[in-house]
């Protein structure tokens, strides 16, 4: 080593140092970590500002103070009357603000979807979503290209549908009975986006569809499903509710037997003599 | 001008007169129109209700034949190519492809597949109102009680053919009603496993099965269902209608209008009437989506799967059921299936076979009745048939009970938890509440008949005083309520020196005259004022 006036000798020499081995070491832990934090997909902060602005975050911190953190705690971290929400994720935010269900009306066994709160706009779930996603990462939002139901094979999806679904919310999303006072919710009413987002976040008693059970692709085929299920017109006459032979039932002994009732009397009926 | 010559009104014009005496030189049917034309029939709304399963079955026979032109029963594989796009490129069986191909591609196909559903729904309904009109004014009293039987029979045999053509479109929620019908199958003891290969040849679903269910539903069950109905026909028609009490009316006489014209006329409107019911819900309320149901797997499974109504208290006594199970030598007795398969079934079927036995059993009344009972006028039948409704309608709603929490937001279990309670104290409340209200029902009658009806004119006396005139009744309704007659009762008091009747020593014989007692002594006796008889009511002014 020429002109740098550190002898070879003295570079050997200190890597013979007792210390050097942890120097190394400490060196390529920090290359790596730093290197990972730079390149790895990010999450926390980083994801705060992928999703949103920067200052989203703190937007929403403020919206969650004001809205949110009487059940789940000033940091999100949970309380008795809620769960934690580090790392539900920007897609558990969206589907629970934007369908109503949070912030929760009140106790009870199911948070149900109801009318938006006036300060409910788009922007503040975007502000929320971008500080939850903050504190812990999780499911993101679903682009719009990835719920578009146009894009999807409903066929395919019919079959997804009706393998994973069906079997709580009936055959075509019109909703059914769970245990101790839940129900799965009809699905007539849901985005194409909230169908996406409960499918990656499980909400309540749902369980959840992650990207290796169910692909993006599929989820799509599926959402194409149950839209085009919904503005498909009953084509034998009115659908019933479509749930099934009870209404059939029901209308079968109310019209049909009333009617006939009603045709008998008046075809035996006689005219009273006075 | 020249005028043609009228022809007298008595005179039968020569076009009919010639073919029909050729007809009847060689067949003979002459005398027997002759006297069964003017056969009479009993006039009242409820007789009308057996009629409404007659149209219908005619209505399922013409569907049905329709839709055999088209239906494959087959459960080979076949890919989707048609226009219904939801399925498209879906494998399915053939009997699910040629629904939809019915539904979606014949013309008027649906509307077929509609009716033949809705008619066969108002056929068991028909049926049950029916069946429920004959027990409740003791219809099935001899001679008719082989008829009650064959009526029976046709009731559960309806109930056979209602799950085979439900299963038939090889759809996802008639393959829920099949692997029911597996899981009880296999759940009998000894010949459980024996029969479910049987009938599916093989494991479930197996290949065979929609193929023999066919069979079964187009040609076997409706075979002896039209059989039964003809015999069921033929008996009333030997054995004659009952009627309702009423003036000029008695066990001996029928008091109607003849079959030519009136009551032909009658029968042909309320036809008309039945397929106007089935053709506007076949129209205007769509029943059996297959294509929202998707393909038959075995695999998946709906929320709000349920059977057709009639089958409806046979999957609530499945919902109420605890999961009790004997296990004894590697043998497994699955109480949670066959208790509910087979007890209310059971107790339905076999008491409604065997009430008219029963019941003369327990009256020794083994006299001819062609005068129909006033429902109130034998509590203690009209409570026990109420009781039977309440159980069936429990069993039958709570059948529902997934429906009912989730449209209700009850919770589901507390529906589970009431049912079980219920269907057992539910038919002891109807029982105590009917049985009030047929006294009740009674008494008014025994009012009316004393003291006449409110005429609603107040009249004011001399000293002041204001009474209500009461009039007697209207002819037709005063002899409406006599026809009230006083129900037997076997003897079984014991005699001064202490010895019962011959009959009423044995234990069974005790409890007979006890029953009997007790079927029979409930009873308002009608006295017509102060016992003068009818004539007497006079004005009928009421000293309160």
């Amino acid at each position: 080593m020429i002109g740098t006036g550190i002898s070879v000798n003295s570079i050997t020499a200190r890597r013979r140092h007792p210390l050097a081995r942890l120097a190394v070491v400490a060196l390529a832990l920090g290359l790596l970590g730093g290197g990972y934090a730079l390149f790895a997909p990010s999450n926390s902060a980083d994801a705060a500002i992928a999703s949103g602005k920067a200052d989203d975050v703190a937007e929403g911190k403020s919206l969650f103070v004001a809205h949110c953190s009487s059940c789940h705690g000033m940091n999100a971290e949970g309380t008795k009357m809620g769960p934690p929400l580090v790392g539900v994720g920007a897609a558990a935010v969206d589907f629970q603000v934007s369908s109503g269900r949070m912030p929760a009306g009140g106790p009870g066994p199911q948070m149900e979807r109801k009318p938006l709160g006036e300060w409910v706009t788009p922007e503040a779930i975007t502000q929320l979503s971008a500080y939850i996603q903050s504190l812990g990462g999780g499911p993101q939002r679903p682009t719009a290209e990835m719920v578009d139901p146009a894009k999807g094979d409903a066929a395919k999806g019919g079959e997804l549908f009706r393998a994973n679904c069906i079997q709580c919310h009936n055959f075509v999303g019109a909703g059914g009975a769970l245990t101790y006072g839940k129900h799965a919710p009809n699905l007539n009413e849901a985005t194409p986006e909230q169908i996406y987002e409960a499918m990656v976040t499980g909400p309540q008693a749902m369980p959840v569809f992650n990207d290796s059970i169910i692909t993006p692709e599929d989820k799509r085929n599926m959402i194409a499903y149950i839209v085009q299920m919904r503005e498909l017109q009953d084509p034998g006459g009115f659908g019933l509710g479509r749930i099934g032979p009870v209404t059939e039932g029901l209308v079968v002994w109310i019209a049909g037997l009333s009617f006939m009732s009603m045709t008998a009397i008046w075809i035996t009926a006689k005219k009273r003599k006075k | 001008m020249t005028t043609l010559k009228e022809p007298a009104l008595t005179e039968t014009p020569k076009l009919i007169a010639g073919p029909a005496s050729y007809l009847d030189d060689r067949l003979g049917a002459g005398s027997f129109l002759k006297r069964n034309l003017r056969k009479v029939f009993p006039d009242h709304w409820s007789f009308l209700l057996g009629e409404i399963a007659l149209y219908s079955f005619i209505i399922l026979l013409l569907t049905g034949t329709f839709l055999t032109f088209w239906f494959k029963p087959g459960m080979g594989h076949v890919e989707y190519q048609g226009p219904y796009e939801q399925l498209r490129g879906v494998m399915m069986s053939e009997a699910y492809a040629s629904t939809l191909k019915i539904s979606f591609e014949v013309r008027g196909g649906l509307l077929m597949r509609q009716m033949h559903h809705w008619a066969a729904l108002l056929f068991v309904a028909g049926m049950t109102v029916h069946m429920l009109r004959v027990f409740f004014t003791g219809a099935y009293r001899k001679p008719r009680e082989l008829n009650w039987i064959i009526g029976v029979l046709l009731l559960t045999l309806a109930l056979a053919e209602g799950l085979t053509g439900y299963s038939l479109p090889d759809d996802l929620l008639s393959g829920a009603g099949l692997r029911i019908t597996e899981g009880v199958a296999i759940s009998l003891p000894l010949v459980g496993t024996y029969l479910t290969f049987f009938l599916f040849g093989g494991e479930y679903p197996g290949e065979d099965v929609i193929a023999r269910f066919y069979s079964l539903h187009i040609l076997l069950i409706p075979g002896i269902l039209l059989a039964l109905i003809s015999a069921h026909m033929i008996l009333m028609w030997v054995q004659k209608h009952t009627q309702m009490p009423g003036t000029g009316r008695n066990n001996t006489n029928v008091v109607g209008a003849p079959f030519y014209p009136a009551f032909m006329a009658k029968a042909g409107a309320y036809f008309l009437f039945t397929f106007t019911a089935i053709a506007a819900l076949g129209t205007f309320a769509q029943i059996n989506p297959i294509w929202l149901f998707g393909p038959y797997t075995p695999a998946d499974i709906s929320a709000g799967s349920q059977p057709d109504f009639y089958m409806g208290f046979l999957e609530g006594a499945l919902r109420l059921m605890p999961a009790w199970e004997i296990n004894f030598l590697g043998y497994t007795l699955p109480l949670s299936v066959l208790i509910p398969a087979l007890v209310p079934m059971g107790i339905i079927m076999t008491g409604l076979a065997l009430y008219p036995f029963i019941e003369q059993w327990v009256t020794g009344d083994r006299r001819e009745h062609h005068i129909a009972d006033r429902p109130r006028n034998n509590p203690h039948r009209t409570s026990i048939g109420m009781a039977a409704v309440v159980f069936y309608g429990l069993l039958w709603l709570l059948g529902a009970n997934d429906e009912i929490s989730a449209f209700f937001h009850i919770d589901l279990y507390h529906t589970t938890i009431f049912g079980r309670f219920a269907v057992f104290l539910g038919p002891a409340l109807a029982y105590v509440v009917t049985y009030r209200i047929c006294m009740g029902l009674q008494r008014k009658d025994a009012e009316v008949m004393s003291h006449g009806v409110e005429s609603g004119v107040i009249k004011r006396m001399p000293n002041g005083q204001y009474i209500e005139v009461h009039v007697p009744p209207a002819e037709d309704i005063a002899d409406h309520l006599r026809g009230k007659a006083r129900l037997p009762i076997l003897p079984g008091e014991a005699d001064i020196e202490g010895i019962p009747p011959k009959g009423a020593r044995s234990i069974l014989g005790k409890a007979r005259a006890v029953l009997s007692k007790k079927y029979g002594t409930e009873h308002v006796p009608l006295e017509e004022e102060g016992g003068h008889g009818h004539a007497a009511i006079g004005s009928g002014e009421d000293k309160h």
